[in-house]
């Protein structure tokens, strides 16, 4: 069924970028405002605040591109999409981006005819375990109880990891992350397992989270970033460019508290300047103006700010997430 | 001649009051609950009463128990406000860092006012609020107005709540100023008007014999299109409100939209299946059976799927149905299929006398069904009709599979909201929700015992 579904979207998908190769800008231009494909409640990443406004690290990466097409990062309109429905309603043309905490895998990027822009958040898969288990390494889980959603890769993985290691266990699985969590909480696992950030946004509803810890153990690469459709190169280019100028900008130290002032400043580096439209030509080639950036600054901020509005609350350290420069694997290319 | 017998009363036997166990709370008590347990004449019946002790004693036990769990979670125990506005930390124990002591589970209500508004209307902007309250409060005033038939005009009222009302609605709620065309609602209406002109000569038979059949449902095709293209008209007035894609509608008002349409649409197009199954035409029965055999076999969940996920990549690109209107439709032909076969039950309980009777005063087709066959029908099923209301209602909240946030789908998204994460979280959320839900099905169900009794009285025994 679910190869059948993946045949289906793949077939579709071709079909789309074979016939809708027009651009999805000057759609978007059209009808004023970008439509973003977002989860239907992650914590961090896109979630309804308690005024229904989205918030979130994904949110953000599509009011970046709001903000460079139109200045105005307000020009979005959020879809919440299950994980099902995420690739057909790119596919579909129904979202012009896909901000929804998707892994980059292989198979997604050559058979659904869709693109990863970039990646906005490395992610991995956890394990967390009560301190009163007094296990410091996942090596020494064997025939641990394990706790985990079901029909997820989550499942895949951690039975990877213990036929790898040699380990037996017992995978006791849920429907819903909040079945997992009191599952949990009530002792009938010894283990909890499923993304780190999921870990860390979970560990509010346990009744003691000090006498839980995440074991240092990382056991699957799990890439997120944005994702268009297959065959918009243009389009690709701009959401792509919107993800390395909040992570250049950090680099740089450009912030929305500093970029005004540096528009006035002559001081700037020449990089910087190039960074906020005031040399070269950079957003008319990507067809946009050129403070495109200095806008996605201005309204959302650099790629610290969001992460530290909305990651960091969850207790989640930069970790691999910090730039190159500060020991973590993020690298945007230079604009130039 | 009197002679006084010594055993023939001369006044009347004073009244006695009954016996205990007889009347009043005693008697009541006594003949549903202890007399069961007072036999011992017999070592059976001496176990019966023991076995009868024991059970009712677990069963009040249980009872208690579990009603003083959710009394003491939902109230006793419960965080009610947040004057500090700590979010999460106010339904934290010490343990977590908060100042609730250890052990401590009770229902966080703080997190239920904060999300009321996005559980009620979801991401619907907050300055058109007002738009959705004017829809609800007309909505409840006209439905109540319409259903209690000691109100004056309630009949007029009920007319106006299923045609003008939705129309309101729609307006109000969408912002109207649809992109429609002049042109083409003149085209359509012009159309119309022809199809009613060929049902009204096919009427007067100068259409031939077998047309004049067939000529009520061009009359009836006719003013549907018009109908429909004066909604259109209307719906492309520029009310100079802003507009509010059903993207951004939610909670409660996404599931009281699809449920009430559902509603409204499953009875009339129900009707019309479970007649045409019965019909003597084979090729309208084959048509309505097949219809409803379809609909009937396939899982409501996986009609929402097609039609969400699988429909967009039939569709040529660009080309965009709205998402709600997708589940609307999908909802709507689901559940009339459902009330089709409600409504053939009723159909096939009127004695053949009825049909017989009505031919024999010379009543058409459409007549006999109007006023003789349909008014018995309906009345018969009106609990299985209401039932497939009560079951669309709660199957609404399938709808959130497809991405739409009705009342279950925002409570969940509301539940992954961190700021408010604690271990009660989830459970106060869906304890919030369910009382909702209960409350309109309740309803339901007492409107239709209401209406059971008093459309019944004439089959009294």
């Amino acid at each position: 069924m679910k190869k059948l579904t993946a045949a289906m979207v793949a077939v579709a998908g071709v079909a789309f970028a074979a016939s809708a190769s027009a651009a999805t800008l000057d759609d978007v231009k059209a009808k004023g405002h970008i439509q973003c494909g977002v989860s239907q409640g992650l914590p961090g990443f896109s979630n309804a605040d308690d005024s229904g406004n989205w918030t979130g690290l994904d949110v953000d990466m599509c009011r970046a591109v709001a903000a460079a097409v139109f200045g105005d990062s307000n020009a979005v309109k959020f879809t919440p999409l299950s994980a099902k429905q995420r690739f057909t309603a790119l596919a579909s043309g129904e979202v012009d981006i896909l901000s929804r905490n998707t892994t980059w895998t292989m198979t997604r990027d050559t058979q659904l005819g869709l693109n990863f822009a970039g990646v906005n958040y490395y992610d991995g898969q956890g394990m967390m375990v009560p301190t009163s288990l007094g296990v410091t390494s996942a090596l020494e889980l064997d025939g641990a109880n394990i706790c985990t959603n079901t029909g997820t890769t989550t499942e895949l993985n951690i039975t990877d990891y213990f036929r790898a290691n040699g380990m037996s266990f017992n995978l006791v699985a849920f429907e819903k992350a909040d079945e997992v969590v009191a599952a949990y909480d009530a002792g009938r696992c010894d283990v909890y397992t499923t993304d780190r950030s999921g870990l860390a946004a979970q560990r509010g509803k346990l009744t003691a989270p000090d006498s839980h810890m995440v074991l240092s153990e990382i056991i699957s690469k799990e890439p997120l970033g944005p994702v268009v459709r297959q065959g918009d190169d243009q389009w690709f280019n701009i959401v792509r460019w919107s993800l390395n100028a909040m992570i250049n900008a950090e680099e740089m130290g450009v912030s929305s508290s500093n970029v005004n002032n540096l528009k006035f400043d002559a001081s700037i580096t020449p990089a910087v300047a190039r960074l906020i439209g005031k040399e070269g030509n950079f957003g008319k080639e990507l067809g946009l103006s050129n403070d495109w950036a200095y806008n996605i600054l201005m309204q959302v901020g650099n790629y610290a700010e969001s992460y530290e509005a909305n990651v960091t609350p969850l207790g989640l350290a930069r970790g691999v997430n910090a730039l190159w420069s500060d020991g973590g694997i993020l690298y945007a290319a230079p604009i130039r | 001649m009197t002679t006084p017998h010594k055993y023939v009363r001369t006044e009347d036997a004073p009244l006695l009051p009954p016996p205990a166990t007889e009347a009043g709370i005693t008697g009541w008590l006594w003949q549903n609950i202890f007399a069961s347990m007072a036999d011992y004449q017999s070592i059976g019946a001496a176990i019966r009463s023991l076995f009868m002790i024991t059970f009712s004693l677990l069963l009040v036990y249980v009872f208690i128990n579990q009603t003083f769990g959710l009394i003491d979670f939902a109230i006793l125990s419960a965080v009610w406000s947040d004057p500090d506005g700590l979010k999460r930390e106010a339904c934290w124990t010490v343990q977590q860092g908060g100042a609730l002591p250890d052990g401590w589970h009770g229902a966080c209500w703080p997190f239920v006012w904060a999300k009321q508004k996005f559980a009620w209307f979801g991401p619907y902007p907050s300055e058109e609020l007002w738009r959705v309250y004017i829809a609800l409060a007309v909505g409840t005033v006209g439905l109540i107005w319409a259903l209690l038939d000691r109100m004056p005009y309630h009949r007029q009222v009920g007319v106006l709540m299923l045609t003008i009302y939705p129309l309101l609605a729609f307006i109000l709620l969408t912002g109207g100023n649809n992109e429609a065309s002049l042109t083409s609602i003149g085209v359509w209406i012009f159309g119309g008007l022809a199809m009613i002109s060929v049902g009204r000569m096919g009427a007067a038979g100068y259409l031939g014999a077998v047309f004049a059949e067939i000529s009520s449902v061009f009359s009836i095709v006719g003013w549907g299109i018009i109908a429909l293209n004066v909604v259109r008209g209307i719906a492309s007035v520029d009310f100079n409100l802003t507009p509010v894609g059903t993207g951004d509608w939610g909670g409660l008002l996404i599931t009281l939209v699809v449920a009430l349409t559902g509603i409204v649409a499953s009875l009339p197009l129900g009707i019309i299946l479970a007649l045409g199954r019965r019909s003597q035409m084979p090729v309208v029965s084959i048509l309505c059976t097949i219809f409803i055999e379809f609909w009937r076999g396939v899982p409501l969940i996986t009609v929402l799927f097609m039609a969400s996920v699988m429909l967009p990549l039939f569709l040529p690109a660009g080309v965009n149905f709205d998402n709600l209107l997708r589940a609307l439709i999908g909802v709507m032909l689901f559940s009339a299929a459902y009330m089709a076969e409600v409504v053939r039950g009723g159909l096939q309980g009127i004695d053949k006398g009825q049909y017989e009777g009505a031919q024999a005063m010379g009543l058409s087709y459409w007549q006999t069904m109007r006023l003789i066959i349909l008014p018995q029908a309906l009345t018969h099923v009106i609990p299985g009709i209401v039932n497939t209301f009560i079951g669309l209602f709660k199957d609404t909240t399938l709808v959130s599979i497809v991405g739409i946030f009705d009342l279950l789908g925002a409570g969940q998204s509301a539940v992954a909201d961190a700021a408010w994460s604690t271990p009660v979280q989830a459970i106060t959320m869906y304890l919030y929700i369910g009382v909702i839900f209960f409350i309109f099905c309740f309803g339901m169900s007492r409107y239709s015992i209401f209406m059971e009794n008093k459309l019944s009285k004439s089959r009294r025994h």
